[in-house]
């Protein structure tokens, strides 16, 4: 128990849980962004598992993480619009629309895997590219400060850089405040001139697109491989941040900062003695409290609108 | 009326059409051979007696869980925990097959009631969470999902393991607790019976029961149910419930008819096939073993493809998106709908 609680306040501890949190934190902007436009995006676990997957793909095919990156974030926007195309101009329910992009990736990725690499598992035969760490220099000389921020991989810097740019662009842009116009009460934003359809096109494009980076860094970051569902759940539990989390870029990564401990304790726990199987709990388990609470605690102030 | 019918049915098949045919492009991007590949896909199930015993075999699961589905959709639930739910239910039904001493057809109802009981626990989470504290059960349930799978496997793991063998697997379930396969030659097994009495049972509870009339009702407009006196909470709690129940039954039945050990190492996604299986069927059970058998006469043709051929079985994914998609798209073929409108009404007019 005291060797826990020691690893648990180390400095190395508090770099792995930004490390996993990276991922949950992208996707879980990506999910303020649509929902915020009031298009639901359960989409995003598919659209990471899209993006991981295309990551190591062309990273692999061009020999450049950079270029693999792009694609991915582009593919994610691409996953963004067809939820966007088939929601707002075919008509299909958001959740079901969202159901089916999930399955399609699910197996998709793994069908295109068996293609490019012959395999149906793992990735390991593509020579992809990772994106890299970067150290940053003062930073780094802080005592406890260092270890945790000095190195990190570059896109956990850029995840951080995104709460502050999501913000920015929802809270202090036209475009983003007539984004949450549009969410809040899109007649009223319609009677304005506002085109409800256009912003939400491109609300969810956004979102899909941090999505993707958030894909990108679980296949060419945290682990330098794409293998199937390597996703588990994140895009699922940054939904879950996302309503913990305010519906606000600091509250959402306050909220992924939580998820992200809590995979962090449980990647530190596998070591111990405890049944895996109950470590690997901890995070679902968490979400499931902690967005129970929040939702009472919702439930008081305000009618559900549905 | 009977034009909406029609018109549905037409859109479902133009559907299916696209999908197959998006199937087939993509086939031919990724085959050397793609008609022969595509050919073994559309009539795979009918190529040996076994396969096709295989079609209706996979067909049995995939029902139960559409009709699950198709229960919370109803009442405008987006629970989707028919995953867990199914996966914890044979859990149940294994831990009742391996340690209980019963006489045969009382150890199969047993563990029957087993499955029933835990998919009953775990969809009343989700609906408890929503009736009390408003938690999303769309999120709540897929939460769920993780949950019962790792306390699945943590419970076959370390507490019914056959130490005796190499691979994950449990102790094997005692014979007196098993469903009897009663074709020669293949898997089906006496769980279609259960099967049939549970659609028939959720048809009448959905549309011949005051109670399933309030599902519906909740499932439309909750908004209005609630001003019309239905006590939707009540509603939301207890549709989860039975659905819940109905997948655990499914993985029960799955677990007694099929396998005489526990050996899933992972979820085998039931749920979200489930909702495919829904969706098709517009939430009517009376219509989810059709689709059902049709989803599972796409999966076994997708594996005979994968056999014979150089296109792996994940191929069957992209078609059935595409299905989904078009099928729930309220959008796709409209225009068809309202000319197929205006000429029964001139129609209707030149008559009288």
């Amino acid at each position: 128990m005291q060797a826990l609680l020691r690893a648990i306040l180390s400095p190395s501890f508090a770099a792995s849980i930004l490390r996993v949190t990276t991922p949950i934190l992208f996707a879980a902007l990506g999910a303020v962004v649509a929902d915020l436009s009031g298009v639901v995006n359960i989409a995003l676990e598919g659209t990471m598992l899209f993006s991981a997957f295309t990551g190591v793909a062309v990273s692999a095919f061009t020999q450049s993480a950079w270029l693999g990156l792009l694609a991915a974030v582009g593919v994610g926007a691409l996953v963004g619009l067809t939820l966007a195309y088939s929601h707002l101009k075919l008509g299909t329910d958001a959740v079901l629309a969202g159901i089916a992009l999930n399955l399609l990736a699910a197996e998709g990725t793994v069908f295109l895997l068996y293609v490019v690499a012959g395999d149906k598992g793992v990735s390991s035969s593509l020579p992809s590219k990772v994106l890299p760490d970067w150290h940053i220099p003062v930073i780094k000389e802080i005592p406890v400060l260092g270890a945790i921020l000095g190195k990190q991989n570059a896109l956990t810097y850029m995840s951080l850089i995104a709460v502050v740019l999501v913000y920015l662009f929802l809270f202090k842009t036209s475009f983003g405040l007539r984004l949450r116009a549009v969410g809040e009460n899109p007649d009223a934003a319609d009677s304005v001139g506002i085109s409800v359809h256009r912003v939400q096109f491109v609300a969810l494009a956004i979102s899909g697109a941090l999505a993707g980076m958030g894909g990108a860094h679980l296949s060419m970051g945290y682990v330098s491989w794409f293998s199937r569902n390597m996703t588990s759940g994140r895009g699922f539990i940054a939904l879950a941040a996302e309503t913990l989390g305010y519906r606000h870029p600091v509250g959402v990564f306050l909220a992924s900062l939580l998820f992200g401990f809590a995979d962090a304790l449980s990647n530190y726990m596998q070591s111990l003695r405890v049944p895996g199987e109950f470590v690997q709990m901890i995070p679902y388990l968490l979400t499931l409290v902690a967005l129970t609470i929040y939702s009472g605690r919702q439930r008081k102030g305000r009618r559900s609108s549905k | 009326m009977k034009t909406d019918k029609r018109f549905e049915i037409l859109r479902t098949g133009v559907a299916i059409g696209v999908a197959l045919l998006i199937g087939f492009i993509v086939t031919c991007l990724v085959s050397e051979a793609p008609l022969k590949a595509f050919g073994y896909f559309l009539r795979g199930p009918f190529t040996t007696t076994r396969r096709f015993a295989a079609f209706l075999e996979a067909a049995i699961p995939l029902t139960f869980s559409g009709l699950a589905i198709s229960l919370v959709f109803s009442a405008g639930q987006f629970n989707l925990g028919a995953e867990g739910q199914f996966f914890i239910g044979a859990v149940a039904a294994t831990a009742a097959g391996i340690y209980l001493d019963l006489p045969p057809v009382i150890h199969t109802l047993v563990c029957l009631l087993a499955g029933i009981a835990a998919g009953a626990v775990a969809g009343f989470i989700p609906g408890i969470l929503k009736a009390k504290w408003n938690a999303s059960e769309l999120v709540s349930s897929l939460m769920l999902n993780y949950v019962f799978l790792k306390l699945g496997m943590y419970l076959v793991t370390y507490h019914m393991r056959d130490q005796s063998v190499g691979a994950l697997v449990s102790l094997p379930l005692k014979e007196t607790s098993l469903l009897t396969q009663f074709i020669p030659n293949t898997r089906i097994h006496t769980g279609v019976f259960i099967l049939l009495i549970t659609v028939l049972f959720c048809y009448y509870y959905l549309f011949r029961t005051s109670q399933g009339y309030e599902v519906r009702m909740t499932g439309q407009n909750i908004e209005f149910a609630r001003y019309s006196g239905i006590p939707v909470l009540s509603v939301i709690l207890s549709v989860q419930v039975l659905a819940g129940a109905i997948a655990g039954l499914g993985g029960a039945v799955e677990m007694l008819g099929i396998y005489k050990r526990f050996q899933w190492l992972a979820s085998p996604g039931y749920g979200f096939d489930g909702v495919i299986v829904a969706t098709l069927a517009k939430n009517n059970p009376a219509l989810v073993p059709v689709t059902a058998l049709f989803l599972a006469y796409l999966r076994v043709g997708a594996d005979v493809m994968a056999i014979y051929s150089d296109v792996s079985a994940e191929m069957v994914a992209i078609i059935q998106a595409v299905i989904i998609l078009l099928v729930t798209a309220e959008a796709f073929l409209s225009g068809y709908r309202r000319r197929m409108l205006l000429r029964e009404v001139k129609q209707s007019a030149s008559a009288s």
